[in-house]
């Protein structure tokens, strides 16, 4: 069978040469579903400006991200990874044990949560972050007692809320989005609760990352998956259903969508910039600095990513939905990212 | 002779009604799931076969672009000066705003444009560009004019130049070739399927330069060759199982060996080739062997009658004969494979790149994958893309199933 053997070790030279063909001319960009379209819209105009190959973007979650990126140093191996908190510290350690160490931080700006209802609904939604947690949580206080989540509808909890069943669709655990929501809405819910308050200081903490940190999983809160567009087409389904997803789906959907506002304040580019919309969190990108000057265009791809054009006020960025950084603090993180800052270990 | 029994007679009528009306049932319920399918693609999607274009004047000046270094050019203020120009009823600040109603891809044009022929610099170029997503929207009519303005992603002063524009003509809507020759872009109106047909064909002709040799050869040396023994027996068994394996599960072997192994390079149509290969090898062994085992023996015997070698009969006589079919299998087996996303999502072939691969070891998407990166993008024009990349795909694979059967209708050999 001359054929065959010819076709089997001609398939064998093309396998073997795959690797050889690896040498990279591309950025590689992985993380955060929400640093994504901020890295896209960074990659295009830098293939489109520079004309140099275009970068490669992958979508994988800022945890996923951070085990790509975590890897090790070479070619095969991401240069830049997204994320939508800041890396945790047994990241940071994985990084340092594949020789990874030296890491530069930079942050990009804010991304808004926004808990959104269709317009069709016909009630007046305002929550502040108490009821939410009241709404969602697995277990919560009833009358000074830790008890599992009793309520089944809003006007159970505060009678001048909607007299409807709680139904809301989030992100997964695996999602950096859902971290946030955790960090900045339970939690926040959670410390004003009279049982937490009545612990003793020394148990808060642990009380709040054990008790006050789990999502209910009787049907009232309903894990959506990592597609937001998905959550943002039920909720326009199911009239009364809160959705929980990243502002720029908000933004794009303002005329089937209805922002609610948490403690009073409605969610904008205004609100999420100066913080009084309670719901906002930093977002990050980390870049591998042996990859500086390795691999062909990193440098210059960075230096695109914190360009006044992209990141400043009126920037690409901020037309896509980013809420953007003050001048004083952008001019310190462009210093930062083009002087290869190296990243100290973090403390948690 | 038994009895005439008109109840028994009148009960085995009743039973083949209710056979023939449960099976025409059944095709009927098939039938109206595909047309709700198609319909529903159809109906989202037909929008993402035009795209709104615009027409303009771009007054290139040597303030803005230097002709020794036309690259440098400020192309950006030139496309707001155009606009600007366009909109003479407005104060300058907001015309120059309302530049956002052109694709962000015509300062590039105008850039292109100007660097092929460097004496247009002094001189006005006339382009005719896409137009940004809302404003395809507003012209396609998924943008509800009656919609409050604060609750609209067009503000007033946006739809009445966009009018304004429209009534002196500039407004054309042609065919949106760039869905078919554009790569992918975050802007919907320049976004295009051109990487990832160039990546799921790399990665189909990887899959089929490899399953269909080893496939064949697997099916050959069990069907004609294998002595027929136990150990035969369980391995006939597994490549059955095999064929039945969930797709995600070689995405996982692949993610391990090629990339963890081998060092291959991630998100490349080569190595998605190389894990669609193992998915498609065992429908391609199944296929060939039943080929193979429809020829029937009579050609076998006579051709080792005459003195033929156990090889000359299998490549002169059964081989040839059993072809058509063979080549049937592996192109039902190729369309299943261009469908399959879970183990591309596992190689990282879900990235976004702004180029098609130039070599099958590039970085790049493949079309469900793309189906699958566009379907979560928040843009309201990506909606119909979605559907529209759907409809392509869903092309693709009636054609091949086409090509199966006609294959078999014009080489099958009936004995």
């Amino acid at each position: 069978m001359p054929h065959f053997k010819l076709t089997v070790s001609a398939l064998a030279l093309v396998a073997v040469s795959a690797t050889a063909a690896a040498a990279r001319d591309q950025v590689r960009v992985v993380g955060s579903s929400t640093v994504f379209p901020y890295a896209q819209a960074v990659a295009e105009d830098f293939a489109n400006v520079t004309g140099k190959p275009s970068p490669v973007i992958e979508s994988t979650g800022t945890g996923g991200g951070f085990k790509l990126f975590c890897e090790g140093v070479g070619e095969d191996k991401a240069d830049i990874t997204g994320a939508s908190r800041a890396i945790k510290k047994s990241e940071f350690e994985l990084c340092a044990k594949n020789g990874v160490t030296d890491i530069t931080e930079v942050l990009i700006g804010y991304d808004g949560l926004s808990l959104a209802v269709s317009r069709a609904s016909t009630f007046d939604w305002a929550l502040t972050e108490k009821q939410i947690y009241q709404a969602l949580a697995a277990e919560t206080d009833v009358g000074g007692a830790w008890v599992a989540n009793p309520y089944k509808k809003w006007s159970e909890i505060d009678p001048s809320l909607p007299d409807v069943a709680i139904l809301a669709y989030g992100p997964p655990p695996t999602s950096g989005t859902r971290d946030a929501f955790v960090e900045l809405v339970m939690h926040d819910g959670c410390k004003q609760l009279d049982f937490y308050k009545a612990l003793p200081a020394d148990k808060q903490a642990a009380f709040l990352t054990d008790s006050c940190s789990r999502m209910r999983q009787d049907g009232p809160f309903v894990e959506a998956g990592e597609n937001d567009n998905l959550i943002v087409q039920r909720i326009e389904a199911d009239t009364n259903a809160v959705g929980i997803f990243g502002y720029s789906f908000l933004y794009e959907n303002a005329d089937k969508l209805a922002g609610i506002p948490v403690d009073g304040v409605a969610p904008s580019p205004e609100t999420i910039a100066d913080f009084s919309y309670g719901v906002a969190r930093p977002l990050f990108i980390y870049i591998k600095n042996a990859h500086r000057g390795v691999i062909p265009g990193l440098v210059e791809f960075v230096d695109e990513f914190v360009s006044d054009a992209a990141m400043g006020d009126g920037g690409y960025l901020q037309e896509r939905g980013l809420t953007v950084l003050a001048p004083e603090k952008l001019a310190e993180v462009q210093a930062a990212a083009t002087a290869a800052a190296p990243l100290a270990a973090p403390a948690k | 002779m038994a009895h005439f029994n008109p109840s028994l007679l009148r009960r085995r009528r009743r039973n083949e009604v209710v056979l023939r009306s449960l099976g025409f049932g059944a095709l009927a319920l098939a039938a109206l799931m595909l047309a709700l399918l198609v319909g529903s693609l159809v109906s989202t999607g037909w929008q993402a076969f035009t795209q709104t274009h615009i027409r303009m004047e771009f007054p290139v000046t040597a303030e803005r672009v230097k002709p020794d270094d036309i690259a440098k050019g400020n192309f950006r203020a030139l496309v707001q000066d155009a606009m600007q120009a366009a909109l003479p009823g407005l104060p300058a600040p907001e015309a120059r705003k309302l530049a956002a109603m052109l694709s962000n891809a015509a300062q590039f044009r105008l850039r292109d444009a100007v660097l092929a022929d460097p004496a247009l610099i002094g001189r006005t170029v006339t382009l005719t560009v896409p137009v940004s997503d809302p404003y395809d929207q507003l012209a396609k009519g998924q943008i509800d004019r009656a919609t409050p303005e604060a609750n609209r992603r067009l503000k007033d002063t946006e739809v009445a130049a966009f009018d304004t524009l429209a009534a002196e003509g500039r407004v054309s809507q042609p065919l949106n070739w760039a869905l078919l020759t554009n790569a992918d872009s975050r802007f919907p109106e320049l976004a295009g399927l051109r990487g990832a047909l160039v990546g799921s064909f790399y990665a189909l002709a990887t899959c089929f330069l490899l399953a269909f040799p080893l496939g064949i050869g697997a099916a050959i040396y069990l069907e004609e060759f294998a002595p027929k023994n136990r150990l035969s027996d369980i391995i006939e068994i597994n490549i059955n199982n095999l064929a039945a394996v969930p797709s995600v599960v070689f995405g996982l072997l692949a993610l391990a060996v090629f990339l963890g192994w081998f060092g291959m390079p991630r998100s490349s149509p080569f190595v998605g080739g190389l894990t669609l290969a193992l998915m498609t090898l065992p429908t391609i062994i199944i296929a060939t062997r039943a080929a193979l085992k429809a020829v029937p023996p009579s050609i076998r015997e006579a051709a080792l009658g005459i003195g033929a070698s156990r090889q000359q009969v299998v490549f002169h006589h059964v081989l040839p004969l059993a072809m058509p079919g063979i080549l049937t299998g592996t192109i039902i087996g190729l369309a299943q494979a261009l469908g399959e996303t879970a183990p591309l999502l596992l190689i990282g072939m879900n990235a976004f790149i702004t180029a098609s691969p130039a070599t099958p070891f590039d970085a790049s998407t493949a079309l469900p994958t793309q189906i699958f990166l566009w379907a979560d993008s928040p843009e309201r024009g990506f909606a119909a893309r979605t559907s529209a990349a759907i409809l392509v795909l869903l092309a693709f694979l009636a054609a091949m199933n086409a090509l199966a059967i006609f294959l078999r209708a014009r080489f099958e050999r009936k004995w």
